[in-house]
């Protein structure tokens, strides 16, 4: 059996049970009630647990989407590592763009526990049939990028993501906590960052300024379309996989980043951002859909160098897979005669 | 060759001394020593362990959710496992 048995989705062992004799419908019907008294109960589904084929279908589609961004998400990032300014922000670039790689891997897990396999995941990712956040077909044109996207794109992410650690579905959920710990670093280290090209030679603080009028409105289309053309929301938000609609959390974030960005001593680039008294929000202008809608389409500026990288990267580590594995396989061959003794001698 | 062929590892963290440990997650691996250290980098980036043990997903032997309240349930009408259960005078110490 390949599936651990830990993991293993009910799903298979109740339809290998009850296809084609007449309780099948009943005891389905038994699942269903279980399923949804459990979600309104806001207790955990786990793997094993019956649930239905839609809300398996957009928990697969959803962490795959997230663990490929993660991964493509290292590329942007890594791009300015070899000429990161100092040996200090070298070594937190790494442990960043490492992170990132990690919350991949724990979203994959995750994912798998659906009953997907890594491989199938991955093939999706570099055929195009699963897609990765659109933040990440756009360039890091300077180092204050690096910063940028710290401060704006990983503080979108956590905003978005927060509410995911009561997400419905268990191991999404834990993995969720996870990552939501070690964003914190990463939203903090892109803040000071900016702080200090800000701060820093005029220059400097003209690059930081064109860095996030570059990234500001990218960001807030992170939070996906708004609520009334949002195919997934409603049912997602029953299913309680989300618990806040897409433009709940634009707000929140656009409120969050006002007094930061005042604090950089940096303006956002939207002529219509103010304070609004009686929402108690700020208002801000409109998202041009048009770009959101070209660069998921694969029209952005990086689309096609983000997946072919990707693949190239692949393909260059099949040796190393095969490697590994042939190695595994010779020890295993060797224990199993008991040789391994000499060897080791 | 794909990863298909790596089989799934999970991966118990010890925290600190002292504490059991507990389940942090799962990854691909192609033996147990490149599990080890697949989950050392992978779950103890920020010195969140002090042992790590790694087990073949395969070798796992869970009870059936099918069977939760029937499996379980021998431990629930037994309140007198409890020491709430009993009513002591008031007064007496060291209880």
């Amino acid at each position: 059996m390949a599936t651990a048995a830990a993991h293993q989705p009910a799903r298979t062992q109740q339809h290998g049970a009850h296809d084609g004799t007449a309780g099948a419908t009943g005891t389905e019907d038994a699942h269903q009630r279980a399923f949804d008294a459990a979600v309104a109960a806001d207790e955990r589904i786990e793997p094993r647990d019956w649930m239905p084929d839609a809300y398996r279908a957009t928990l697969v589609r959803q962490i795959a989407q997230h663990a490929h961004s993660e991964i493509i998400g290292m590329q942007p990032e890594a791009n300015w590592i070899t000429r990161a300014p100092s040996l200090r922000r070298k070594a937190i670039l790494m442990a960043k763009v490492q992170d990132e790689a990690g919350h991949g891997l724990y979203l994959y897990s995750a994912a798998e526990t659906l009953g997907t396999g890594r491989d199938e995941l991955l093939d999706k990712l570099h055929t195009g049939r699963q897609k990765y956040s659109s933040i990440f077909n756009y360039p890091t044109l300077t180092w204050a990028d690096v910063g940028a996207i710290g401060w704006l794109v990983d503080g979108a992410a956590i905003t978005n993501q927060v509410p995911l650690c009561r997400c419905s579905y268990g191991p999404y959920a834990r993995a969720m906590i996870r990552i939501c710990k070690e964003e914190s670093f990463h939203q903090r280290q892109g803040y000071e960052l900016l702080l200090a090209l800000s701060r820093g030679t005029p220059e400097q603080h003209a690059m930081a300024q064109d860095a996030v009028d570059r990234w500001w409105w990218p960001s807030l289309m992170m939070f996906g379309p708004p609520d009334d053309e949002s195919a997934h929301s409603a049912q997602s938000m029953d299913w309680k996989i989300k618990r806040h609609s897409n433009d709940e959390l634009r707000q929140r974030f656009v409120d969050i980043c006002v007094p930061q960005a005042e604090s950089l001593g940096l303006t956002l680039p939207d002529p219509d951002l103010r304070w609004n008294e009686e929402r108690g929000h700020h208002d801000f202008g409109p998202i041009d859909w048009t770009e959101f809608k070209e660069v998921l389409k694969g029209n952005g500026p990086c689309n096609e160098q983000r997946i072919t990288q990707r693949r190239r990267a692949h393909d260059e580590g099949a040796w190393v897979r095969e490697a590994a594995a042939a190695y595994a396989a010779k020890h295993s061959t060797a224990a199993g005669h008991g040789e391994t003794g000499v060897e080791q001698a | 060759m794909t990863n298909t062929d790596w089989p799934l590892w999970e991966v118990f963290v010890r925290s600190r001394r002292g504490l059991s440990h507990t389940h942090a997650g799962s990854l691909h691996a192609p033996d147990a020593e490149f599990a080890l250290r697949n989950a050392r980098d992978l779950y103890t980036r920020r010195g969140e362990g002090v042992s790590i043990w790694v087990v073949p997903s395969t070798a796992i032997t869970a009870s059936s959710p099918d069977e939760k309240d029937p499996f379980f349930e021998p431990a629930a009408d037994k309140p007198y496992r409890h020491p709430t259960f009993y009513e002591i005078p008031e007064g007496v110490k060291h209880l």
